[in-house]
């Protein structure tokens, strides 16, 4: 039963620490990423490939598939980002991405192609993804509440306005990239020894879709709201073991209907804090405003 | 050779033609990316698969039954989904999200009730060739050609000449000064969602016959977004232009160079015309409003 269970928290902390990365990248810029997947998909390779084929150090890999996920997300940013695109060519830009390097793993020598890279080394344990996660929601915390938070706030806000006050628009939203791209990466790296096994159709739209849903539910500009999310979004569903399928067919209704009555989502450009639980408090057992 | 890639390519490209007009249509009156609009194509196909396979219909009856069921479709996306974010003034933002929300939602729900089965369609042109001058064509790919540009021309007659043609590019230039001189801003946004669902009910046939149906219907969809986005999001010549463009490039790579890194390559073409040309080629300058 333990075992069931720790596999439950593990999977969910492998997602939050993507989810975490897609939540300062999405949350804070306004920008949609739908090629999440791609990252996560090159830092399990690249960890994977150096543990299974080089025999390196666990960790030395897991740090080189974050900035192998970092170095794509750059690449890939630096042109789309500079010719400052609309969203919505953006999100075609990353989905178009996203396709493109799920071709390349399956037609790559070294990554096996669609039979995948079974047997990698068991590594990712319990322990190691909480010290890794706290990292990452500290460092994002850190991050958001930095001169750069607040500009990527201000962006996201009015770029017109926060350009005009002397933002710098591409580096903040380059350096947001970054940074997601990394954690990505250094998720799939946890994720890819954890499972020791990983193929190309692992990394496909689903997972992009699981992890914008988890930031969108959670609320943009939030970084507890995504953290929440996805641990509700894994823990539910495999609590009653609901068949994949249906899982996605919720994710989608739930983005639709989130739009709809509650476009800020679970948090809202808040966070979790003390005072915020105590106002709940207050509205549920005395009734009166909180 | 040369001539048989080009008829090739025009045959397909002539689809993504199709998909990518629908697609761009929604975005010139609505300034959203709707990626709803993919399966819908795939809902399309489905319909005129059952109503050929299960009901015995005859062609021609199945692609109207696909054209109409199409459009409904869209226009209950439109009523369901996007019609109470219009009535907040929702960012863009929201739109698409609920618009990839739906998105997720059909194709899952098919994936849940019809199964992730292909099904091949009966062959109605598919063993059938032209052969003129050694250059050898099926006669659904002249059927696709014929029929993708008489759809596109039909279109385009009815925006120029009719007066609800005239409202819906007044509209397309702005809503708020059209709905003012007393268009009503409502039935025109259902008409203009059940066009393009007309035109998702044919493409999504063709593309049935051409591949196979299944619940993705695979990365041919994602094409129509890239071909508008080619041509610049919201201009219909635009999308004519970016839709042929893409099919005929896409089929001389595979045929010269290699199928596989067909993907990839109408990625990269998408980020390096994004580069030169950050709106597409024929897009109007459209800053995001704030």
């Amino acid at each position: 039963m333990w075992s069931y269970i720790s596999g439950v928290i593990s999977l969910g902390l492998i997602y939050v620490i993507a989810t975490v990365g897609l939540a300062v990248f999405t949350g804070f810029t306004g920008l949609f990423s739908l090629g999440h997947a791609a990252f996560f998909a090159i830092g399990a390779y690249t960890a994977a490939i150096l543990t299974y084929f080089y025999g390196f150090n666990f960790y030395v890999a897991l740090a080189m598939g974050g900035a192998a996920g970092g170095l794509v997300g750059f690449l890939i940013g630096y042109p789309t980002l500079k010719a400052k695109l609309r969203t919505d060519y953006f999100a075609i830009a990353t989905l178009g991405f996203g396709e493109a390097i799920r071709v390349l793993l399956e037609n790559l020598p070294i990554t096996q192609g669609a039979r995948g890279l079974p047997g990698i080394r068991n590594e990712t344990s319990l322990p190691v993804l909480m010290v890794v996660a706290f990292i990452v929601i500290w460092f994002a915390w850190n991050l958001i509440h930095s001169r750069h938070g607040r500009a990527c706030i201000a962006i996201r806000e009015d770029f017109v306005a926060a350009e005009m006050m002397g933002v710098n628009i591409f580096i903040g939203r380059l350096r947001s990239l970054v940074f997601s791209a990394f954690c990505a990466g250094l998720a799939g790296g946890l994720f890819a020894h954890y499972f020791c096994f990983i193929q190309p159709s692992m990394f496909t739209s689903y997972m992009s879709t699981q992890m914008t849903a988890a930031v969108v539910a959670g609320g943009m500009g939030s970084i507890s709201g995504p953290v929440i999310a996805t641990l509700i979004f894994i823990g539910i569903p495999e609590a009653l073991r609901v068949a994949n399928i249906w899982r996605l067919v919720a994710y989608g209704l739930l983005l639709v209907l989130i739009m709809i009555f509650r476009p800020q989502g679970l948090m809202g450009y808040r966070e979790l804090s003390l005072d915020l639980v105590k106002g709940w408090y207050r509205r549920v057992w005395k009734g009166g405003r909180a | 050779m040369f001539v048989q890639t080009l008829l090739t390519g025009l045959a397909i490209g002539g689809i993504y033609a199709l998909m990518a007009v629908g697609y761009s249509l929604v975005f010139s009156i609505l300034n959203f990316s709707n990626f709803a609009y993919g399966s819908i194509i795939m809902l399309g196909a489905y319909i005129s698969y059952f109503s050929m396979v299960k009901l015995g219909l005859p062609i021609g009856v199945a692609l109207a039954l696909s054209i109409l069921g199409a459009a409904l479709l869209c226009y209950l996306n439109e009523r369901l989904a996007y019609a109470p974010l219009r009535k907040r003034r929702a960012s863009s933002l929201f739109f698409m999200i609920s618009a990839m929300g739906t998105a997720i939602f059909l194709e899952n729900l098919v994936y849940a009730i019809v199964g992730a089965h292909f099904y091949a369609f009966p062959e109605v042109f598919t063993k059938r060739n032209i052969t003129f001058h050694g250059v050898s064509i099926g006669v659904l790919d002249v059927f696709a050609i014929a029929f993708s540009f008489a759809a596109i021309y039909a279109l385009h007659y009815f925006l120029q000449k009719s007066r609800t043609g005239i409202a819906i590019r007044a509209a397309s230039y702005d809503i708020q000064v059209c709905s003012l001189n007393g268009v009503n801003d409502k039935h025109l946004i259902g008409l203009v969602f059940c066009l393009a669902g007309g035109l998702a009910g044919i493409s999504g046939t063709f593309l049935g016959m051409k591949y196979i149906v299944y619940p993705t219907m695979g990365w041919i969809t994602n094409k129509a977004y890239i071909a508008a986005v080619i041509g610049g999001l919201g201009s219909l010549p635009g999308a004519v232009v970016g839709g042929i463009l893409l099919g005929v490039t896409e089929t001389f790579v595979s045929a010269y160079v290699s199928s596989v890194v067909r993907d990839v390559f109408s990625f990269s073409l998408l980020v390096l015309l994004l580069m030169v040309m950050p709106t597409g080629l024929f897009g109007r300058f459209l800053e995001e409003k704030v």
